[in-house]
């Protein structure tokens, strides 16, 4: 079902950019997105800024932006954040969410090709993947490629997909995907499991390839202490999912 | 040395830090400083051990039937038991209100954020 082509009505996009001590990043972040905006054809592009409970400057270099911040009164973790984002984009109505994350890492020269299978109405998620095309850009460190590696096998595996950057944030969901993730979206380290969950319910994901820049300012959100905790976290939720009674969604 | 060992002193110090633990409970639910909800599984657990402590041949038998040789070690087997019940039961009750915080911290920052859009109209 492919939406704006019919009748003269706009597809509604909210970019959603989580953001927690970004100050150095956020300015330039939207300024990139707005700047995406104005090639897109048939559609409007909303964006907002989820001020994590930065301790820097973050909130007033995004407020400065014209950009509608939504401040969060305590740290809740990039899954909570994105989730306000979602919450938002319910509430609103908006088509198509798109998340951006407030570190500088994904170029949002890729939000066109990022909405394109959704507006085709070939997918319900569109993941921005650095893995498959591996020729250029910054492609994480060695110790994540492993961890990587082993959620793409894990996936094969549940889903019968081959997901190849299951880590990767930068990701454009259609309105149905929205509303499920509203309600359910883990806190911290959201992203492979998200994959599963949403494999598990016969969502639809595609991947595009995109190239991501490595961290202008600011620091990673997972140390190399966290990664344990990441990986074990992360793969007993998977497994936790696999047991879980999906019904139809 | 007296070689016989008296057994009714553990009894009676189990049945007193029981009904000691139990009174307490009560005068925290009577303050208001504990729920009621929160509270039942600490008197069932008061409860048990003073039976187990005041029944001596039934506390011998269950010793037996689960093959403990030593009975009055039966008591601290029970009493473990309740406490890893209630450190379950914590965790679950604080995965509810980290649940429930984190949803009203979001409908917060979305309200205010809709607040403040409503002020600049």
């Amino acid at each position: 079902m492919p939406f704006g082509r019919i009748g003269p009505s706009l597809v509604r996009i909210l970019v959603i950019v989580p953001a927690f001590n970004e100050s150095m990043n956020i300015e330039r972040v939207v300024r990139e997105i707005r700047d995406a905006a104005v090639t897109l054809h048939d559609a409007t592009l909303d964006i907002v800024v989820i001020n994590d409970a930065s301790t820097d400057s973050t909130k007033e270099a995004a407020e400065r932006t014209g950009a509608l911040v939504i401040d969060l009164p305590f740290n809740l973790g990039i899954g909570g954040a994105v989730q306000t984002g979602f919450k938002r984009a319910v509430e609103h109505g908006y088509d198509i969410a798109i998340q951006v994350d407030g570190d500088g890492q994904h170029n949002p020269e890729f939000i066109g090709p990022l909405i394109a299978p959704i507006l085709a109405g070939d997918g319900d998620l569109v993941i921005g993947s650095r893995f498959l095309d591996t020729s250029s850009g910054f492609q994480s460190t060695f110790m994540r490629r492993i961890g990587i590696r082993i959620f793409q096998m894990l996936n094969s595996l549940i889903i019968r997909q081959r997901i190849t950057d299951n880590t990767s944030g930068f990701r454009a969901y259609r309105r149905e995907v929205i509303e499920f993730l509203a309600e359910q979206y883990p806190s911290d380290y959201p992203e492979p499991e998200a994959v599963i969950v949403l494999g598990l319910r016969r969502f639809r994901m595609v991947e595009i390839p995109v190239v991501m820049r490595e961290r202008q300012g600011g620091r990673s959100s997972i140390g190399s202490a966290a990664s344990m905790y990441y990986m074990t976290k992360v793969l007993l939720a998977i497994i936790v999912n696999i047991f879980k009674n999906t019904g139809d969604r | 040395m007296n070689e016989t060992v008296e057994i009714w002193r553990i009894q009676a110090v189990a049945v007193a830090v029981s009904l000691a633990a139990m009174i307490f409970i009560f005068e925290l639910i009577r303050r208001k400083k504990l729920r009621e909800k929160y509270s039942l599984i600490w008197f069932l657990a008061g409860t048990v051990m003073i039976i187990l402590s005041v029944w001596r041949e039934g506390l011998d038998r269950l010793a037996h039937a689960l093959g403990v040789g030593y009975a009055p070690a039966l008591l601290f087997l029970v009493a473990l038991f309740f406490g890893m019940i209630l450190l379950i039961h914590f965790s679950v009750v604080i995965s509810d209100l980290s649940e429930k915080n984190k949803t009203l911290a979001q409908e917060v920052a979305l309200l205010k954020a809709e607040l403040k859009n409503l002020q600049k109209n």
